[in-house]
């Protein structure tokens, strides 16, 4: 970030002093700094009500819920991890489901430590551990709050119209992105048992 | 659509209700934990925005969506979007930035605005998560996940493409 950050600042004053919009651009400077307070207030609101009403949901236990239904799915995808990395897996992307960030990244460490101590091959990262990687990289969210909440700070009738796109668009990725760590854990398989 | 988020609010409420959960001071501790995220959300904002509209006002912006158009027109992508897809995989704050820019610039309901928000919201900070989840690990190439967690990246976006664009959803 830090030289993407400082490219755009870099290349906007060069690009200002070519286009000779100096002015317009120290201007914009000014206005992106009140742009970012009043999104952040108009977003703060709607922001806290879905985190509040994602720790109702958290505390109900449906967490519980989730990661018992989706243990089954887990077993699949995972076929060779251990009882405990399991465990985590489903703990994890239930957190992933319900956008609990916070509860999410830990319980993903968790268990990519456990798949870490169960790797045979240990400096080369095992089919389950590129399998986490990717389910969590292509990350199903159920409900995308921040967003939803900052497209009502942007202004519109229907902010949450977005949530069945972003179900579609996220289930293909999942799917895709399983399928591709099937597929290359299937060649650098069979490369493994007909090579060397 | 319009009763999708009241639903997902009722049955969580309801199933709390249910299992004789304190609902209330539940939603309030929840909604404090908000005001600690927006915090935490706040300086990385300043930082995009400011640095997004400068880009746009000096012109920048424009030639790069101009410089992009022509690759970007051939999948139907439109290049307005292309500054959302390539800090999406690096930074969440960032692209939570990119995306009220765009959000503020183009409309929320707008195609762009739309599709902006399809593609944050089925996407993921890629090589940050990647780099985070074998960090901890004694794995010494993440070679074999990678190109892995971009062909999905490269599908979802594909699919918020066809979502927004073709299925109308």
């Amino acid at each position: 970030m830090t030289y993407i950050w400082s490219a755009m600042i870099i290349i906007s004053f060069i690009s200002a002093g070519i286009t000779g919009r100096m002015d317009e651009t120290v201007n914009a400077m000014i206005g992106g700094t009140q742009t970012a307070v009043s999104t952040l207030i108009s977003f703060a609101g709607a922001m806290c009500f879905w985190t509040g009403i994602m720790k109702i949901a958290e505390n109900s236990g449906i967490a519980d819920l989730l990661c018992r239904l989706i243990s089954p799915v887990v077993k699949r995808l995972f076929p060779s991890a251990g009882e405990k990395a399991r465990y985590y897996i489903s703990m994890n992307l239930t957190a992933d489901l319900l956008g609990m960030g916070n509860a999410s990244t830990p319980m993903g460490m968790l268990a990519s430590e456990e798949l870490d101590r169960e790797n045979k091959t240990p400096s080369r990262p095992s089919d389950d551990m590129c399998m986490l990687v990717v389910l969590n990289t292509t990350c199903f969210q159920l409900i995308p709050s921040t967003i939803i909440a900052l497209r009502g700070a942007a202004g519109t009738s229907d902010p949450a119209s977005i949530i069945l796109p972003i179900w579609f668009a996220s289930a293909v990725s999942v799917v895709v992105g399983v399928a591709a760590v099937k597929v290359m854990c299937f060649l650098s398989g069979r490369r493994a048992r007909g090579g060397v | 659509m319009i009763y999708i988020t009241p639903s997902i609010i009722m049955l969580i409420i309801i199933f709390a209700l249910s299992r004789k959960k304190a609902v209330y001071s539940d939603f309030i501790d929840g909604a404090g934990s908000g005001l600690t995220l927006i915090k935490d959300i706040f300086p990385p904002l300043v930082a995009v925005l400011t640095a997004a509209s400068m880009l746009r006002a000096s012109g920048a912006m424009d030639a790069f969506i101009s410089f992009l158009s022509p690759v970007t027109e051939k999948i139907g992508l439109p290049p307005e979007v292309m500054p959302l897809v390539m800090i999406r995989p690096i930074s969440g704050s960032g692209a939570i930035g990119v995306l009220s820019e765009i959000l503020n610039d183009y409309g929320a309901d707008s195609m762009i605005g739309r599709l902006a928000s399809v593609i944050c919201g089925s996407t993921e900070t890629t090589f940050y998560c990647i780099a985070v989840y074998f960090a901890r690990t004694r794995a010494r190439s993440v070679k074999r996940a990678v190109p892995c967690a971009i062909i999905g990246d490269i599908a979802g976006i594909g699919a918020a493409l066809a979502a927004v664009r073709l299925l109308g959803l």
